[in-house]
């Protein structure tokens, strides 16, 4: 007898994630991913002036503004085939590695740690033994037994109330919850930490970007940050050795917490390595672009098969044609229709965004997201994705730090453990935590290249577009946290003629494609344990893992207390 | 003395733009003294942390769902807001509910929190206000220049 469980909202809002399984024998068997929102965002760029595209798209998401005015004003420049300075590539850099290093820090400690982590057996924890583990396992000055005790002090005062706060409605006793006490501790020791921790971050966009949680800096040919060496007004060399402190104080905590945590917690889930594996084809972008037409990129990106680094297959440059003529959108199984008939799927350029709502129908339509393709097949992004295509491709600093975790993971476990565990759900939180550690590496470099470039007296930072008559085609993408995002753009007269934004969280949770290849959630679903099915925790792990993020757009606060999991057991 | 005034909500949405769309005409109308400091804090979470520790007072203006009809405004202060946050907090995706929870368990908690809220005719994509609900700006802004007052800010209309 197989059993239906339906979670919605997977994530915090109601009506944005939804995933139904169906379990049988302890094991879900078929997975479902929708997306619950009409988006439609692009409907309303068409006709408007491509400058302003990116001040609108960074408002389609709370959590990834930032990527969104990067992605855009890419797509606007690669239609008009305008290079940039190469100090606004700098300065670009700067803001997209902070934000992906607060990304990652804010996923792992604050979005998902908890599924993980057992709030309340931290209460239970000798701390003079949580901190000397900890203190075995790194360096960082926040291990001491002193800090150890006041967190849980205040977390038993916490439970004692009965208020938990952001802690309320985990999944407190789980039987799928195996940390020991002391770890819990440790774990919740270090996710307020990271509270603190992730404000420098913040403070780095927010100096660059002029402004958070909007930026306000960037512009179709560049910045808009007049650089300066000594006015007060502007960017000035002062500001940016702020920046350098900000940037230090991450480095501690990326290198010597997140990593180290990932680690030890991953290897008390061993068995969650053999648990998400579901698509292993992968798909990433280079970024991180050293000159000003993005022919150049410190950190490669491309595809690979079959889960096989021996198949990599490298894009190059922001005109690449492998990755812009691959890329197609299909909505046999979305809520869309598509004039020329929804059995075929069509390129972004080409693409439409006309809502046609069914009800859920599980061989039929049953989300409002597109399904994405990569030459006609379903791929996994995200920072699994872009560690295995960076490794894939030779880069130093990812082998590097992916052989770190690796060791440190056998270390704890006493076990061998290898890259392939890394295609899994565990796999994707320690491919995070790597990926955030050469994002950390890559944020000094730019730094340094930026005022070096700078010291020679270079200060451009904008070259004006020029809209010429007649249609422009382009392409933006970026490595954002959650992997491959790309904004297309038709240009005509001067004006949008079309828009499409293919987003990293509609790849991973797409429905079941034109070929009814089922998405990379529902692929990575099949299979999990489920210990209870009124209390999915194992199916929350799994998505999770992909940082989920079409939950954002919207946020009504609503005073009727709607639960916050329904868990629909049919 | 530290004030926030915060908008939140998407501004793609129509209705959900009404916080973002009041701060910004608070300041358009109003000179305000330099301990208020004006966030537009569209959909974000927890990069507002750092800007809303300590404070004497947040003022929070939002689109809200209250079951009353489109364009009610209504106003929440102190322990009465966080009774709309309560079964919104989660682990799992953050937003001003989970900011306000930190700032709890940070002991950086605000003294005075007030909640202006309207709620929405429509949450369809669009960058306009409906009618309905963009007259009640001043009303909103009215409240929001109230609750200023309650400690003791005073502030002037622009002429």
């Amino acid at each position: 007898m197989s059993k239906r469980v339906t979670i919605d909202p997977v994530t915090r809002i109601e009506g944005h994630l939804r995933v139904d399984v169906e379990v049988e024998g302890g094991k879900v068997k078929k997975a479902w991913s929708s997306g619950q929102m009409w988006r439609g965002v692009e409907n309303i760029l068409i006709g408007r002036d491509p400058r302003d595209a990116w001040a609108i798209t960074q408002r389609i998401c709370g959590v990834c503004t930032t990527v969104h005015a990067i992605a855009s004003v890419r797509a606007v420049e690669n239609a008009l085939k305008l290079e940039i300075p190469v100090n606004a590539q700098y300065i670009r850099n700067l803001i997209m590695l902070a934000h992906a290093i607060h990304d990652h820090i804010v996923h792992f400690y604050h979005l998902s740690a908890l599924d993980w982590v057992d709030v309340v057996s931290a209460t239970q924890a000798d701390p003079a033994k949580a901190a000397s583990l900890a203190q075995s396992l790194s360096s960082w000055s926040g291990n001491s037994v002193q800090e150890f005790k006041k967190v849980q002090d205040k977390i038993k005062g916490f439970v004692a109330s009965g208020q938990l706060g952001i802690f309320t409605n985990g999944y407190w006793g789980h039987p799928a919850m195996k940390l020991p006490p002391e770890v819990n501790l440790l774990a919740v020791v270090h996710y307020l930490q990271a509270l603190e921790v992730q404000r420098y971050a913040n403070k780095i966009v927010t100096v660059l970007g002029s402004k958070s949680p909007h930026i306000q800096n960037v512009a179709v040919g560049g910045v808009a940050n007049p650089l300066a060496l000594d006015s007060q007004s502007v960017l000035t060399v002062e500001r940016l050795l702020a920046v350098k402190e900000w940037i230090d104080k991450l480095d501690d905590f990326v290198k010597n917490v997140y990593l180290v945590d990932v680690a030890a917690i991953g290897a008390f889930y061993a068995d969650w390595t053999t648990h998400g594996r579901g698509i292993v084809d992968y798909l990433s972008v280079p970024d991180v672009p050293l000159d000003g037409k993005g022919t150049q990129f410190s950190m490669p990106g491309g595809h690979i098969a079959n889960g096989d680094v021996s198949t990599f297959k490298a894009i190059t440059s922001f005109d690449d044609k492998y990755f812009a003529d691959g890329v197609t959108e299909a909505v046999k199984h979305s809520w869309y229709d598509y004039s020329s008939g929804n059995d075929k799927s069509l390129h972004p350029y080409q693409g439409e965004t006309t809502p046609k709502y069914t009800d859920f129908q599980d061989d039929g339509k049953y989300s409002w997201l597109k399904s994405p393709s990569f030459y006609g097949k379903p791929m996994q992004v995200g920072p699994l994705a872009h560690v295995l295509t960076m490794f894939a491709a030779g880069h130093e600093p990812t082998k590097k730090y992916t052989t770190a975790a690796l060791d440190l993971v056998s270390n704890i476990a006493k076990t061998k453990v290898g890259i392939d565990a890394l295609h899994s759900t565990i796999g994707r939180h320690a491919a995070r935590a790597v990926r955030c550690a050469v994002v950390q590496d890559e944020l000094v470099k730019q730094w340094d290249l930026l005022l070096a470039n700078m010291g020679k007296g270079d200060l451009k930072t904008f070259n004006r577009p020029v809209f010429p008559k007649g249609e422009q085609m382009g392409v933006g993408f970026h490595e954002a946290p959650r992997g491959v995002l790309s904004h297309w753009v038709v240009i005509k007269d001067g004006k949008i003629k079309n828009y499409q934004c293919v987003v990293p969280s509609t790849w991973n949770a797409a429905p079941r494609n034109e070929k009814d290849a089922p998405g990379a959630y529902e692929a990575c679903l099949v299979g999990n344990p489920i210990a209870d099915p009124e209390k999915p925790l194992e199916v929350l792990r799994t998505v999770h893992s992909f940082d989920p993020c079409i939950a954002c757009a919207i946020h009504v606060m609503d005073e009727e207390h709607t639960e916050i999991v329904k868990v629909k057991a049919a | 003395m530290k004030v926030v005034v915060l908008g939140v909500g998407n501004t793609l949405l129509t209705d959900e733009a009404i916080g973002v769309r009041a701060v910004e005409a608070l300041q358009q109308r109003y000179l305000l003294p330099p301990e208020v400091n004006v966030i537009d804090g569209g959909t974000a979470g927890m990069e507002l942390l750092e800007s809303l520790e300590d404070l004497d007072q947040l003022i929070i203006v939002d689109c809200v769902r209250v079951g009353q009809p489109p364009a009610t405004v209504i106003r929440r202060i102190d322990d009465e807001v966080p009774a709309f946050f309560r079964t919104k907090i989660s682990p799992h995706q953050l937003g001003i509910s989970d900011v306000l929870a930190a700032l709890r368990l940070r002991e950086r908690f605000p003294k005075r929190l007030a909640l202006i809220g309207i709620q929405p005719k429509d949450l369809e994509t669009g960058i306009e206000l409906t009618p309905e609900v963009a007259a009640t700006m001043p009303k909103v802004l009215a409240l929001v220049v109230e609750e200023l007052a309650r400690v003791g800010v005073k502030v002037v209309e622009k002429a």
